[in-house]
């Protein structure tokens, strides 16, 4: 730079206050005063941020602390995760087996995956890809109005429709079991997954299909060829997701399992959740007794299991990101 | 201009010339033939009105470019020959395009057959997100029956060859099973040029295919569709003037979704014989 060039800024900038001084002070008044807003709405923002993450490590702290006294004292990690006899209450020998309520757990959660997935995503990829227009905003409307029905009202339509439904079609001396549970878990994850699954599909650019469909691929070529793929990612993370709400799910699956600790070897046995037990036992303990300790840690590893599950979704869909 | 252009194969006369001998079903080799015509197509885009009454004959195995400013309707044009335009459901079309000789509007004919035959290069390049093989094969396994129970050696073949016709092959053949989305744009717009081959089609149309290249990726690219004419016929849009000069046979000016005049490339940069043509290309058109 030769000074004259450095010069004219530097004249314009000492000019400016000569010509028009009382405009300059407003200016700068102005300045001012969206700094200060800014800088408001900056740390408002950042506390809110902030207090997510604050939240979710203090109830982690509490989960932990109301349960890491079974931890140590009374826990057996064998009978934990083996013993099917889950009897807290016994005055001579309470025993604490969570194995039949992890299964009981699992066992519906599968099932309502097998009924979820093929319902989520087929409605995915026909609002994503087939729908067009007015009835393609209708589907997304209804699918999110879907997902917005309260539990209890899934579990009330295990408790009374499912229930008899499936004592006459099978045959079966008790409805409320883990068809049960697991078609009416599976429905209530559905919403969630199809919205998910369908951002996913979304987010495929639509050069991919205009590519594929220039080359003469049908619709469902292009969809089964290069969108799916493209979006498999996205589709797993959705998977995943309504795991975790499986898992996590309680009054419906409280309702409609039966409630009753089994092992089950087949769908027409009533179960137990992990959460069900949680919630209907943890009201009747002495807080800070054993039992009382012992909810807690099932409360643990039911957060320890979301959270992988999360965090695994969380990781899969970032692979997309990467490409 | 540092190519010559290639001597005309038909006389000047084209616009009375080739109505009288349209070609019927498999002109393919005959030279000079019409491989693409439109007659009195109209396009609206919803209530917009996009094309009027266009009749374009476009000859076969030569490069004919379609110049004219933003929005004058030559995209449209071009996506109404293999109707990829349908894509959007507010498109409404009269008139008839046929590409040799057969109507490709009419209601017996199956959409994507007429894109098997008539491939189509888009402006950005767009391989899709497969590896380079599965890139090149994609068509062909949608369309050929043969396809499925084709061992994997035939297919190598089928790939090798669409790849070194775009002269591709060298830089990708060890790599064939990575992402094509990884290459440089201008393997990939060569690539996109490779996997309509296996599929033999009539008609490549381009849709400004190096406006997203630098000045080597387009020359390459360009010298890659001059080598391949004669082989294929090309319908290029263009922005680029200078690239329609050197690059094309023949050239269709269009102003506000009408054809103004269609010549041999040579006559219609240097004699142009309508004034609004004279305008654009003087870069006097406002």
């Amino acid at each position: 730079m030769t000074p004259t060039d450095m010069s004219r800024p530097a004249d314009i900038s000492t000019r400016q206050p000569d010509s028009a001084p009382h405009r300059a002070r407003d200016d700068a008044d102005r300045r001012g005063f969206d700094w200060y807003v800014d800088k408001a709405v900056q740390l408002i923002v950042f506390v809110g941020g902030i207090s997510a993450i604050i939240f979710i490590f203090g109830i982690f702290i509490f989960v932990t602390r109301e349960g890491v006294g079974f931890l140590f004292e009374g826990f057996d990690l064998v009978e934990f995760f083996t013993s099917p006899r889950w009897m807290p209450t016994s005055s001579s020998n309470p025993t604490y087996g969570a194995a039949a309520l992890i299964l009981g757990t699992a066992s519906v959660t599968g099932l309502a995956m097998i009924v979820a997935v093929p319902f989520s995503l087929g409605a995915a990829v026909y609002i994503g890809e087939f729908a067009t227009g007015r009835s393609r905003e209708t589907l997304k409307v209804l699918v999110e109005l879907l997902a917005a029905i309260p539990s209890v009202v899934w579990g009330f339509i295990g408790l009374s429709i499912m229930n008899s439904l499936i004592v006459r079609i099978f045959d079966v001396p008790v409805g409320l079991n883990v068809l049960n549970a697991g078609i009416i878990l599976g429905l209530m994850a559905a919403p969630i997954m199809t919205t998910i699954a369908e951002d996913a599909l979304r987010a495929v650019p639509d050069t991919y299909r205009e590519a594929a469909e220039a080359m003469g691929a049908t619709r469902w070529q292009v969809v089964w060829r290069v969108v799916l793929p493209a979006s498999k990612n996205g589709l797993m993370a959705a998977v995943l997701l309504g795991v975790g709400r499986g898992f996590g799910e309680t009054m419906a699956v409280l309702m409609a399992t039966g409630h009753s600790i089994n092992i089950p070897d087949s769908i027409f046995d009533s179960v137990r959740a992990l959460t069900a037990t949680i919630a209907a036992e943890l009201g009747e303990t002495a807080v800070g007794s054993e039992h009382y300790r012992a909810l807690f840690t099932l409360g643990i590893f039911l957060f320890i299991i979301t959270f992988l599950i999360n965090l695994t979704a969380d990781l899969v869909v970032r692979g997309t990101g990467d490409r | 201009m540092d190519r010559t252009p290639t001597p005309p194969r038909e006389a000047s006369d084209f616009e009375v010339g080739a109505a009288a001998d349209r070609p019927v079903e498999a002109a393919g080799d005959v030279a000079g033939g019409v491989a693409i015509e439109t007659r009195q197509l109209n396009l609206w885009y919803g209530d917009f009105q996009a094309l009027f009454d266009v009749d374009l004959r476009i000859k076969q195995g030569i490069i004919t470019s379609m110049i004219g400013p933003s929005g004058c309707g030559k995209t449209t044009l071009l996506r109404t020959v293999n109707r990829i335009n349908e894509r959007l459901g507010y498109v409404r079309t009269t008139g008839a395009v046929e590409v040799l000789g057969r109507d490709i509007l009419a209601p017996e004919v199956e959409v994507v057959q007429v894109r098997r035959h008539v491939g189509m290069v888009f402006q950005r390049p767009n391989p899709l997100p497969l590896s380079i093989r599965e890139n090149v094969l994609f068509g062909y396994r949608i369309h050929e029956p043969a396809a499925r129970q084709a061992s994997r050696g035939e297919l190598d073949a089928v790939v090798e060859d669409a790849l070194k016709t775009v002269l591709l092959w060298d830089g990708v053949k060890d790599r064939l099973n990575s992402r094509a989305t990884a290459l440089s744009l201008e393997e990939q717009q060569k690539l996109c040029i490779a996997r309509l081959l296996p599929l033999k089609p009539t008609v490549l149309l381009m849709d400004e295919p190096c406006s997203a290249l630098d000045p080597a990726g387009t020359e390459a690219v360009e010298e890659l569709i001059w080598g391949l004419r004669g082989e294929y016929t090309f319908l290029m849009v263009t922005h680029n003037m200078a690239q329609a000069r050197r690059a094309s046979d023949e050239c269709v000016f269009m102003l506000l979704g009408r054809v103004i005049e269609h010549a041999r490339t040579d006559e219609i940069f240097v004699t142009p014989r309508h004034e609004t043509t004279a305008d654009y290309i003087e870069g006097r058109y406002a």
